[in-house]
């Protein structure tokens, strides 16, 4: 038996957006397993919600992640709604998806990014962000932030958009897919990045179902579950297909986030045609009663927020449950094997997003 | 990739030239809090609703005092406001030190009712 020794992959190293600590016990430059540990952000966001009302934790639960706010307001307010039965006026579900796709552009914008700068490809990071700004000007220009919106609350959304501006954000739109075909196409077919990225990290179905791989990591593999289908908030009314490739290696999950980004552009253009006109909130009077499990499809897999209220205006409790906090036992199948210069292309692949993970 | 590599180099620069040039702004950023002293009631409702605390109103000596660090802009205290003195400007507020992060001033306080006018003078406020 050849000799082990342990390397600490992280907490800081240069291709991880947010701290997490690997111990990758290697034999000859292959690594034979993985110790992963996470706590280096807990903020203790979840005790937090006691002490605050059940309105103002909305500010609360969209600063658990800056890559994928507006999704956790989203999950957290209507997990509020479904317990004390309120109906959010239709055009309020259709803003929400509207800001939805665009968060989920901007998120795998950010990913493609930061890939590319894993892999050492320094010019694509910076003309993928090149594009990734527009998408931040147009967040801007509707509801004043561009990384936290502060746009949800329980009973609707805060801010309106005009027609003028939709009619706006159609047009440019158009020019931000032809820019994107420009660039996916690189990712796609450029030989190097092929040759870095096929036949890594490979997760085979079975494994991928077994550990409860969800979002693109699950879908890479051909486990096609896309919790957009339950048809929460407008996405009932919308068509879309749920994108899948079946090879389950680096290459399968970059091509799946690349088709997603086409299709939340098809999706806030079917949005922004068929909105309706009306108010966008609904007062409401009272505290939450009762529990839910509130679902949302977040760019990175399933977010699950838990919300149980007793009548007071503070809630008793909720808890989060991220995709990067179940896309890590399928990491560490996936990392086993594989050569020492590949793990961190690994590790980006299923997109971690740590502060999410330990709130 | 060359494509776009010789279109970078003839057209003008992505990056904004700031501070030369004036940062992009639009007419919703949130920016900072602002106060019109004049309309203030003092009826506390910004301080019930501010989630972080940020914001201190007394009452006897008719101060309003915003803490500019924990305010995050979320905007409720702008919502609620009955008198509608309170707005957001799209600038953002310049590099403070904890020190002196507190802005505090004095505000006009409740409104008296005029008393039907005697002979002689109507009290003022």
């Amino acid at each position: 038996m050849s000799k082990q020794i342990i390397i600490p992959f992280g907490p800081q190293h240069p291709v991880l957006p947010e701290p997490i600590h690997l111990d990758l016990v290697l034999e000859d430059e292959t690594v034979v397993d993985v110790l992963p540990s996470i706590g280096y952000v807990h903020r203790g966001l979840e005790k937090l919600v006691e002490k605050r009302e059940f309105t103002e934790y909305t500010f609360i639960a969209e600063r658990i992640c800056g890559i994928c706010s507006f999704i956790h307001s989203l999950a957290y307010v209507q997990g509020v709604e479904q317990i004390m039965n309120i109906e959010v006026p239709e055009r309020a579900h259709y803003l929400r998806t509207i800001w939805s796709e665009y968060s989920r552009l901007h998120s795998h914008l950010l990913w493609l990014g930061c890939f590319a700068d894993g892999m050492g490809f320094e010019n694509l990071f910076m003309n993928s962000w090149r594009i990734r700004e527009h998408i931040l000007d147009e967040l801007e220009a509707t509801t004043g932030g561009r990384v936290i919106q502060s746009a949800c609350k329980v009973g609707g959304v805060r801010k309106d958009i005009s027609t003028e501006q939709l009619e706006g954000m159609i047009i440019r739109i158009k020019d931000i897919k032809k820019d994107l075909q420009n660039i996916t196409s690189v990712f796609l077919e450029d030989s190097s990045v092929k040759h870095r990225l096929k036949k890594t990290g490979i997760l085979s179905k079975q494994d991928a179902y077994e550990c409860g791989a969800v979002g693109p990591t699950g879908r890479g593999s051909g486990v096609a579950i896309d919790l957009r289908e339950t048809g929460y908030a407008a996405y009932g009314k919308l068509n879309f297909k749920p994108a899948v490739a079946t090879e389950g290696d680096c290459y399968a999950r970059c091509s799946v986030r690349i088709q997603e980004l086409f299709s939340s552009i098809d999706i806030i253009e079917q949005a922004a045609k068929k909105i309706p006109e009306g108010p966008i909130d609904i007062k409401i009077s009272g505290a939450p009663n009762g529990e839910y499990f509130s679902r949302v499809e977040q760019p990175r897999g399933e977010l699950v927020h838990y919300v149980k209220g007793n009548g007071k205006k503070n809630l008793v409790r909720s808890r989060v449950r991220t995709p990067t906090f179940t896309n890590i036992p399928p990491l560490v199948k996936m990392l086993s094997g594989c050569q020492l210069a590949d793990v961190p292309v690994i590790v980006l692949s299923i997109d971690p997003c740590i502060s999410c993970t330990e709130r | 990739m060359a494509k776009t590599a010789i279109k970078s180099l003839f057209s003008p620069s992505a990056t904004l030239m700031y501070p030369v040039r004036a940062a992009k702004r639009t007419a919703v950023t949130r920016g900072h809090i602002l106060i019109d002293p004049d309309n203030c009631i003092t009826c506390r409702s910004c301080q019930r609703k501010c989630p972080t605390g940020a914001i201190c109103v007394e009452v006897k000596e008719k101060t309003w005092q915003i803490d500019r660090l924990r305010c995050v802009i979320c905007n409720s205290c702008v919502d609620v406001c009955p008198t509608k003195c309170l707005s957001m400007d799209p600038e953002y507020p310049k590099a403070l030190t904890v020190r002196d992060g507190k802005y505090k001033v004095t505000v006009a306080g409740p409104k008296k009712k005029e008393p039907v006018a005697e002979a002689g003078k109507p009290e003022k406020e």
